[in-house]
């Protein structure tokens, strides 16, 4: 019996607060309906200056952010281009400082082959250039004899067991490359460990005082830290093809000059005495 | 001043007022690697700076000759500018530790 009342008395409660939550949603609809109302009437009876200040104001923002998104766009176009001039600049300067490091050298040997006129010293500067400075590990200088037109070896570095050859003017490729003025140049990527072929050299740089040649470099191999011939061994052949001649020819001719002198003070004291 | 080997270098050292020394290994008579142990023993001359230049482009023989006192070593062929630039920071630490 109990249990009945309290059952009953249980959905007279649930009922009871259904009724509030119904109440209480009629009057959050009601309140909802007002706001709305007042919304509109504020809406329509807002001052249409106002607004058109108000529209003027978001079309200034909407163009001044148009503008500002212009500007982004050209201020990324401009770090892009300055990015790449960077990098440009980046380049020259790595280009400018090998022309210097190259130059630098060009001037070194240029400054040595022409600080003597010894015959002997002269051919040491030309060794001391081909091995300090473009890496030649192997090779000779060869000097035309005027009476034959042959090509003879007269100075080497590991060489010694071809000192004696002669090579014809026109034979071979250092008879053709002394004939012609010509330079010549392979890759060293022929196998420099094998031994050397003298008639194949990796190299042949006639040595020429303007279209005369006095003689040729040959190189058969470079050290084995030198991979091949750079863009400074070029320039530095082509310095040795000129000033190397220039500077044998003439010390030969101070030497003979000199010699000349010896022999005419050595006749003319034998006169006067 | 030119030395046509380590013992004519050894001589000149007595001799003349150096202030560095180029050496290469490979050299007649005494190499370049006995002359700069001898030099780093030597207590008149032991403070010069020893640059080797050479051929000899192996590891071992760059850390032998750095090992025996050597304060450079420039593998051949040289580029000049960093010869020059070797031979400058040398002198710069020298002067600098000299202070």
């Amino acid at each position: 019996m109990d249990d009945k009342k309290d059952i009953f008395r249980k959905s007279e409660d649930f009922l009871q607060m259904l009724q509030k939550t119904r109440e209480f949603t009629e009057e959050l609809l009601k309140e909802n309906e007002r706001l709305r109302f007042r919304l509109a009437s504020y809406e329509q009876n807002q001052d249409p200056s106002i607004r058109e200040d108000h529209q003027r104001k978001i079309q200034e923002l909407v163009e001044k952010l148009q503008d500002l998104e212009e500007q982004k766009k050209l201020l990324e176009l401009r770090y892009r281009q300055v990015e790449e001039e960077n990098k440009d600049f980046a380049h020259r300067y790595l280009e400018i400082e090998e022309q210097n490091n190259n130059l630098a050298n060009l001037y070194v040997a240029s400054y040595q082959l022409h600080s003597t006129l010894d015959f002997n010293e002269v051919m040491r500067i030309v060794m001391e250039i081909v091995i300090n400075l473009i890496g030649a590990e192997t090779f000779c200088i060869m000097l035309v004899d005027e009476k034959s037109s042959e090509l003879k070896i007269v100075t080497n570095e590991g060489l010694d067991e071809f000192k004696n050859e002669r090579i014809q003017m026109g034979s071979g490729i250092i008879g053709q490359a002394a004939k012609s003025g010509e330079s010549y140049y392979i890759n060293q990527e022929v196998d420099s460990l094998n031994g050397v072929d003298f008639y194949h050299p990796l190299a042949c740089i006639p040595l020429k005082i303007k279209e005369h040649v006095i003689g040729v470099i040959a190189i058969y191999r470079l050290f084995v830290q030198k991979e091949g011939f750079t863009a400074v061994d070029y320039e530095l052949f082509s310095l040795l093809a000129g000033h190397a001649a220039t500077a044998i020819f003439s010390s030969r001719l101070y030497s003979q000059s000199e010699r000349k002198l010896t022999t005419i003070q050595g006749f003319l004291d034998l006169l006067t005495n | 001043m030119e030395a046509v080997d380590g013992v004519d270098a050894l001589k000149k050292l007595q001799t003349f007022k150096i202030d560095m020394i180029l050496v290469d290994i490979n050299m007649p008579v005494m190499d370049g690697l006995k002359l700069v142990s001898l030099v780093r023993q030597d207590p008149k001359v032991k403070h010069l700076p020893v640059i080797i230049i050479t051929t000899e482009g192996a590891e071992e023989d760059r850390s032998r000759g750095l090992a025996l006192g050597a304060n450079a070593y420039i593998v051949k062929p040289i580029q000049a500018s960093q010869l020059l630039k070797t031979i400058n920071e040398i002198l710069n630490n020298n002067n600098h530790h000299r202070k």
